[in-house]
């Protein structure tokens, strides 16, 4: 399904803020398969859903999904095959629409647009169908902006329009970071209903372990841009988030052990 | 009367050009001053063509492609140099100065001798009228030519404004505006965005462009100068018309682009009658739309003042 090749990013590269944020990353995704991805700040969690979806071009390594190598595709073409939810909730839907027009444009996702009328009278009997799954009572607002709905109804939506046409890997990025308690509880649920419904190939990174924990068949953790855990089946099935909190604390003191370690030799020998 | 229809003809041919405005302004927030170069060359290709016998609604037609390549090269600059919008609108409008220049041969044509969209309309209207020059309208002599190129003006309007409504709402056209509103996500929906800048402003430029070509017809001349401050105007006109109907409604948003441009145009032939001198007109103009554009911040923070206290 997707492919992840020895994939590395260096940004600014040449300069003093040089950032090493890919460092030789492999992924294979099975299809239908649900990855969970967490990590510390700047682990290269983000960066590498952004190298997959495109935003950039890698320095090295390939890229392969549902057969087509797409290393050098711009982003706008991978979108054909990727929906996407973003960690900010105003990212995914254009606010001065209305929700049944913002839902036709995702109704063509990665198809041509020419003249044909944007609201058929089919599409919109369907959108009110899937927009009453919502369970938000928007399904009597379609005529309504975007941009008048809340964060976390924006970004049920967003999801919505993501998998509206079954992408062949759909990408979350922290989707649920940005809400409140409540909107994130019923936005995850969202995503479990239509992601088990449609069999979606997910990558997800996320940053509660508590997500981490209970979502998705697979887990991998990443440090300063490598993949340095990979649990999957019984092993992810029996992790708890307090494990994983064990994980990082692990990871922080191998840190601080390299950085005394660098100081005692320094002290030594310089 | 005559100058009050004058005013209406050139409020509605101008408001064209405001639609051409709001199709870069408000839909892409894309400031393109190339439109001061593309009214020129709409009306300056419109005028040879015709003082070279070419009929009317073709030389208008070609007016209009001439002003989407225009603007086609403008979004080329901006999406694929990754020019900044302002400076590629600036580009391209400088550019057309000399191209306007070669396509006329010199710096204005006159066009008192050639059958134009406004002499065509008169003869259907005097045929119309059985052959009368004038009529009375509740007691004002009016002229059939001036009532019969109204009445074109505004026909072409409505059928220029309805056509842009439909497009707006169709799949390319949502694309669009969606992608003026929010790239991101247009993107990700696997629209190329950059593609969308160079039609849309085609489009625009187009439209600004037809306007210049029936402005030449009306007023009987193309001149290189036309263009100046022709964006400002067509802003003006943009945001008199959202006051005026305070919505983002597209449909909306378009007729009161249109009424914007006549109530504008309007206000400026009051002020000419009650003595402003037409070289100032460009100065307040400009100081209108200053004020208009100010204006909503200072209400907002004055609002914001009063919630606090």
């Amino acid at each position: 399904m997707l492919e992840v090749r020895e994939v590395s990013k260096t940004f600014h590269s040449g300069t003093p803020n040089e950032v090493r944020s890919l460092r030789g990353v492999n992924l294979d995704l099975t299809p239908g398969s649900w990855v969970i991805i967490i990590g510390t700040n700047g682990s290269g969690k983000s960066t590498l859903l952004n190298a997959v979806a495109g935003t950039f071009l890698v320095d090295e390594g390939s890229i392969r999904l549902a057969g087509h190598n797409m290393t050098r595709w711009p982003e706008h073409a991978r979108a054909s095959l990727i929906g996407r939810v973003f960690q900010n909730p105003f990212s995914g839907t254009s606010p001065s629409l209305t929700i049944e027009e913002n839902l036709s444009l995702a109704s063509r996702h990665g198809c041509g647009r020419g003249l044909g009328w944007g609201l058929k009278a089919p599409l919109t009997a369907k959108m009110r169908g899937e927009v009453a799954r919502l369970n938000m009572g928007l399904e009597g607002r379609l005529d309504n902006a975007i941009g008048s709905l809340s964060g976390g109804q924006r970004q049920a939506l967003t999801l919505l329009m993501a998998t509206w046409l079954r992408p062949e890997l759909l990408l979350l990025d922290e989707h649920t970071a940005a809400l409140d308690p409540k909107s994130a509880d019923l936005v995850i649920g969202l995503t479990e209903q239509v992601i088990t419904r449609d069999k979606l190939t997910t990558l997800m990174v996320t940053h509660s372990m508590h997500q981490a924990a209970s979502l998705g068949d697979r887990l991998i953790m990443m440090h300063r841009g490598q993949i340095i855990h990979d649990f999957q089946g019984a092993e992810k099935r029996r992790l708890r988030p307090d494990d994983l909190l064990a994980r990082f604390e692990e990871v922080r003191r191998a840190e601080q052990l390299d950085e005394s370690a660098a100081q005692m030799l320094a002290e030594q020998y310089i | 009367m005559s100058l009050l229809i004058g005013t209406f003809t050139i409020g509605f041919i101008l408001s064209l050009l405001a639609l051409g405005v709001f199709i870069s302004f408000k839909i892409f927030a894309f400031p393109d001053i190339t439109a001061d170069g593309s009214v020129t060359l709409g009306a300056c290709v419109a005028a040879t063509l015709l003082i070279h016998g070419v009929n009317p609604p073709l030389a208008s037609l070609a007016g209009f492609f001439a002003g989407t390549l225009a603007g086609a090269c403008t979004g080329t600059l901006h999406t694929r140099f990754k020019i900044n919008p302002l400076l590629s609108g600036i580009l391209v409008m400088t550019a057309l100065y000399s191209v306007n220049l070669h396509v006329m041969g010199k710096s204005n044509v006159a066009l008192l001798s050639v059958n134009t969209l406004a002499t065509q309309s008169e003869q259907i209207g005097v045929r119309l009228m059985g052959g009368a020059t004038s009529f009375n309208l509740v007691g004002w002599d009016v002229t059939v030519r001036d009532a019969s190129v109204l009445c074109a003006v505004a026909l072409a309007v409505v059928v220029t404004g309805l056509l842009l409504y439909l497009f707006l709402r169709t799949n390319l056209g949502m694309a669009m505006r969606a992608t003026g509103d929010n790239v991101q996500m247009i993107r990700a929906l696997g629209v190329n965005d950059a593609n969308m800048i160079v039609f849309g402003l085609a489009i625009s430029n187009g439209m600004v462009a037809l306007a210049g070509a029936l402005l030449a017809q009306y007023q009987g001349f193309a001149d290189v100068g036309m263009g100046i401050g022709m964006v400002v105007w067509g802003l003006a006109s943009v945001i008199i018309g959202e006051a005026l109907v305070g919505t983002n409604q597209v449909g909306l948003t378009i007729i009161g682009a249109v009424m914007g441009s006549v109530l504008f145009r309007l206000l400026v032939a009051v002020a000419l009658r009650w003595g402003l001198s037409p070289n100032d007109l460009k100065l307040i103009t400009a100081g209108f739309v200053f004020c208009a554009l100010i204006v909503p911040q200072f209400l907002r923070k004055k609002k914001l003042g009063s919630a606090h206290a």
